[in-house]
């Protein structure tokens, strides 16, 4: 299954993940860091909005395994 | 051979340099370029080669490398302030970024919407209630940025004269290096004193908290400079130049009032088409690196076409058609890598509601002098239009 994996020191809080799916991302009030909501899109349409997070987020901080 | 001089005025408005076109469709897409500076830069212009070196370590932020691309002989700063977030490479970004990122979250922004909402609703008022035409960057595209941002750091904007004054001659290609020397020292003078005074006595806004969560006022200083100059003229020339856009395209602009859904969309086109910080994702090479099968050497200064990078055919398809519901977000408007930009949720937040909210209060709202008659800033380092005059019927 595929699911989103997060690098915390990577990202700088530019939350475009957010933009992309606030159902999957958030980010934290301290530093602005992502906080990843639900790691395992639930279909199809969620695991494509993961491939646009994955390929804009700026910082190359998130990425997904099978 | 000596590398050509770099051209910097757009075919149109929508269209970078054609000498930016032209390196771009050549089989590299590389090339040297003399710059204003007398440098000798490696000249960028593929969406892929950019974003490979935004997020490459072996690039540096560092504008006080005397190799950092620069449009002038002389940077003025120098020396005047610690380095700001947007001068650090790692290990120092990171840290300096998390100090401040989360007062900009997507959630944080939406909490400013109401009191964004309400100066927006302000300024139209008074557009209405004044004569026609009126300057759409004097009655809105200025204040309304200028006000968010100093309430958001607490910066009093009965002196915005003082600083919107300052910070149009940093940004300006045409002001001397001492002219914008000066400008600096008057606004770091500026800033120095009120942060001076936040320091004795707390207030909570922006600055006031970096200062009680135990920053040191130096880097504030330098993080409030940064901040006024990027939150400035960035956000005014993005509203002036969508409504522009948005009024030369009735249809549109119909599309829009029906469907607010589209503004976002909308937004992310305009940023990409404008590309109004062209020139800010350049970068100086601390190691030899390979881009594109072309060698830059540790040393060299390279300048990122963003411009011609956002019209890259091979990244967006007929990329020369500007399409308000494209939905493409990978543009690199905003940048990319770690230097992203910081304000860009305020700035899409802003922009979000300066145009639904000029749609649907103004619908009979249009321009008095036809677009290509417009003065556009051929001479800034942050495009723009100079003045923007509309006009508009008696409601009914
Ligand atoms: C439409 C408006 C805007 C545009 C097009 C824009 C563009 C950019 C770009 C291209 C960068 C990257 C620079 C680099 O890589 O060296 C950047 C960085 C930055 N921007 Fe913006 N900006 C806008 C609005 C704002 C606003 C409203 C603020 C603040 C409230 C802001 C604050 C910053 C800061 C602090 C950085 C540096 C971030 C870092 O180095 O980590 N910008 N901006
Ligand atoms: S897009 Fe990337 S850098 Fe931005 S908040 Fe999300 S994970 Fe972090």
């Amino acid at each position: 299954m595929t699911r989103i994996v997060a690098d915390l020191d990577r990202c700088v809080g530019a939350g475009q993940c957010v933009l992309t799916d606030p159902d999957a991302f958030d980010q934290s009030d301290d530093d602005g860091t992502v906080v990843v909501l639900r790691d395992t899109p639930a279909d199809d349409d969620a695991v494509k909005r993961a491939q646009v997070a994955v390929d804009i987020c700026p910082s190359r901080a998130l990425s997904l395994t099978e | 051979m000596t590398a050509p001089a770099l051209q910097t005025t757009r075919r149109c408005p929508y269209a970078p340099p054609d000498e930016h076109t032209r390196i771009r469709d050549t089989d590299s897409g590389i090339t040297q370029v003399t710059l204003p500076s007398g440098q000798v830069a490696w000249a960028l212009s593929r969406l892929e080669h950019i974003r490979a070196m935004l997020t490459d370590p072996r690039f540096s932020s560092d504008r006080q490398n005397p190799n950092f691309p620069r449009f002038t002989r002389e940077q003025p700063n120098f020396g005047l302030m610690r380095p700001s977030i947007i001068q650090l490479d790692p290990p120092e970004h990171g840290p300096a970024r998390k100090a401040v990122v989360g007062e900009f979250t997507v959630r944080r922004m939406a909490g400013l919407r109401p009191r964004i909402q309400q100066i927006v609703d302000e300024h139209i008022d008074a557009m209405l209630a004044g004569p026609r035409p009126a300057d759409l960057v004097q009655a809105l595209s200025l204040p309304v940025p200028s006000l968010v941002i100093c309430e958001q750091l607490g910066v009093p904007y009965r002196d915005h004269d003082f600083f919107q004054a300052r910070s149009s001659a940093l940004l300006s290609r045409a002001v001397t290096n001492e002219g914008r020397q000066q400008a600096a020292k008057e606004l770091r003078d500026y800033l120095k004193d009120l942060i001076a005074e936040k320091a004795a006595d707390p207030t909570d806004d922006l600055l006031g908290r970096q200062l009680t969560q135990g920053n040191d006022p130096e880097d504030v200083l330098s993080l409030a400079f940064l901040l006024l100059i990027a939150g400035h003229e960035t956000t005014a020339n993005m509203i002036s130049l969508g409504v522009v856009t948005l009024l030369e395209r009735p249809d549109e602009l119909a599309a829009l009032r029906k469907d607010p859904e589209r503004t976002l969309p909308a937004i992310e086109e305009l940023l990409r088409v404008y590309t109004i910080a062209e020139f800010a994702n350049s970068r100086v090479a601390v190691e030899d690196v390979e881009i594109g099968g072309v060698t830059i050497r540790a040393g060299d200064p390279v300048l990122a076409l963003s411009n011609a990078a956002n019209h890259d055919p091979s990244a967006f398809d007929e990329a020369e058609e500007i399409k308000l519901d494209r939905g493409a977000r990978h543009h690199i408007a905003f940048g990319f890598g770690i230097h992203q930009c910081l304000g860009q949720n305020l700035a899409r937040m802003e922009l979000q509601i300066v145009f639904d909210t000029l749609v649907r209060r103004i619908p009979t709202l249009r321009l008095t002098t036809p677009a290509d008659s417009l003065r556009y800033k051929d001479d800034a380092f942050i495009y723009g239009i100079h003045e923007v005059p509309v006009t508009w019927d008696d409601p009914a």
